[in-house]
């Protein structure tokens, strides 16, 4: 498992610069933030939790589709599943997605202070808005697994995937950008949001693998 | 025991394509004069019924919307009970069951969207406010397109009906959302009034019409369902019965 983990990490860095696109994608998202609705620095201060946070999420969904599809062309995701009786494939499905997310997604939460600069925040709002993407985007991609998985059989399943996976990250979106608020506002609690942002992250942590392990096994019969 | 065993011999009976066809064949004539019976006395009742002393005829607009948003949610169950049918039992009608289901309720969440933006603008005062509820009927709306999205795009039906199940399954924790959001949050979109502990909170003279109504549009839901799940059953035969006469003609070509 470690040794799947690490392989998917460095398999990740290499292939291709897709950390890479994935940053300046989030970038260009953020940059474009402000000719959208003019350079007021107060009414931007006041959106930037909420741009960061979709901005975070649009740039996760660009790179989910590449979850499955590279081990699937190389044919080793075959492998990984035929190894099912010795490994469980939802495990292995966890450990992958583990690994998509540190290789492309860790970046952008990284990533996030230096834009929300850009954005004219404050630093307690800066801060809880990393620390709620970091709590938060790991359900992102681990929901996101559901629907590489069960979009791994089409040619071009890319956009397929993001379009049926957004409806589901919604609830990961509403208490993020709520817990980033509640930390700058004062009557909107924080800790609540917070916590329930942390609970959809360890259930879908269940639900995500199981559901793209079932997945895969039907579409590789 | 024995009475039992038949019951579910008769189950089974109906998971082989053609007894369903004949099956429906029998029952759709029924169900839809009941349908239309049902829909008529209740849409008579409506009218009849008086105007909310608050709300005046715009009440009217519930006995549609809340029969609609019901329905949504009750087709997304019925297609989640497919999907399991589909994964653990590999029953052959689940998939075509699930798949004709999708397109009915999307619909029907789109009539209960639209209802209750026309109820809501002389109620509230605005089309649409992003609270709890109307926010995860929106979700549910997105997710009945996605799935519908799904399907569509693989055309093997052996494939697409597992991962159909499978997303449909995982969507399903919407619909708990969906039904107690309006106790968990503060929502401008009122509690439950209907089915509650201590009774319903409407008057009998208009929740009479709204559960007439109610078992109206459930009849028509099965109606277009096993009408669309005949279709469904018809269009694979056309698929099959396509493939072997090119196999044929091939074939003849060859040996010609």
């Amino acid at each position: 498992m470690l040794a799947l983990f690490l392989r998917d990490t460095r398999l990740g860095l290499r292939a291709g610069g897709g950390v890479l696109i994935g940053i300046l994608f989030f970038l260009a998202v953020i940059a474009v933030v402000p000719f959208g609705v003019g350079p007021d620095l107060k009414l931007l201060a006041r959106i930037g939790p909420a741009m960061l946070w979709i901005g975070a999420l649009l740039a996760t969904l660009l790179g989910l589709d590449r979850l499955f599809q590279a081990d699937r062309d190389d044919g080793s995701l075959d492998l990984l599943i035929m190894a099912s009786d010795r490994h469980m494939l939802a495990l292995t499905v966890l450990v992958k997605c583990l690994a998509h997310w540190s290789t492309c997604v860790l970046p952008l939460v990284i990533a996030s202070p230096l834009l929300g600069l850009f954005m004219n925040m404050e630093p307690a709002a800066i801060g809880a808005t990393t620390l709620t993407l970091f709590v938060g985007t790991p359900a992102i991609t681990l929901i996101g697994a559901v629907g590489a998985a069960v979009a791994v059989a089409l040619p071009r399943g890319g956009l397929l995937v993001s379009v049926i996976i957004l409806p589901l990250t919604i609830p990961v979106l509403i208490f993020g950008v709520s817990a980033a608020y509640g930390a700058v506002e004062d009557p909107a609690p924080f800790v609540a949001p917070f916590l329930i942002l942390v609970a959809i992250t360890l259930f879908f942590a269940v639900i995500g693998p199981l559901a793209a392990a079932a997945a895969l096994k039907s579409s590789a019969d | 025991m024995s009475d039992a065993a038949s019951k579910a011999g008769r189950w089974v009976d109906l998971a082989n394509p053609t007894r369903f066809i004949n099956f429906a064949g029998i029952v759709l004539p029924w169900l839809v004069g009941i349908t239309l019976l049902v829909l008529a006395a209740g849409l008579w009742m409506s009218f009849q019924a008086p105007d909310d002393y608050q709300q005046g005829s715009t009440v009217k607009i519930m006995f549609i919307h809340v029969p609609f948003a019901w329905l949504s949610m009750m087709c997304y169950t019925v297609m989640s009970i497919s999907a399991i049918g589909t994964l653990v039992w590999r029953h052959p009608l689940a998939d075509v069951s699930a798949k004709a289901a999708a397109p009915i309720g999307a619909a029907f969440t789109a009539l209960a969207l639209i209802t209750g933006s026309l109820w809501g603008k002389p109620m509230w005062g605005t089309w649409w406010v992003w609270d709890a509820r109307l926010t995860s009927v929106f979700v549910l709306f997105l997710m009945y397109l996605g799935i519908i999205a799904l399907t569509r795009a693989m055309d093997d039906p052996a494939k697409s009906s597992k991962a159909t199940a499978i997303l449909t399954l995982v969507g399903f924790i919407n619909i708990p959302i969906i039904k107690f959001s309006v106790d968990w949050w503060n929502t401008l979109h009122q509690p439950a009034s209907v089915i509650r502990m201590g009774g319903p909170t409407i008057h009998p003279s208009l929740l009479w019409p709204l559960l007439v109504m109610a078992v109206g549009f459930t009849l028509l839901f099965f109606t277009l369902h096993i009408m669309a799940m005949r279709n469904e059953i018809w269009r694979r035969r056309v698929v099959a019965m396509r493939r072997i006469a090119a196999r044929s003609a091939e074939r003849r070509g060859v040996s010609s």
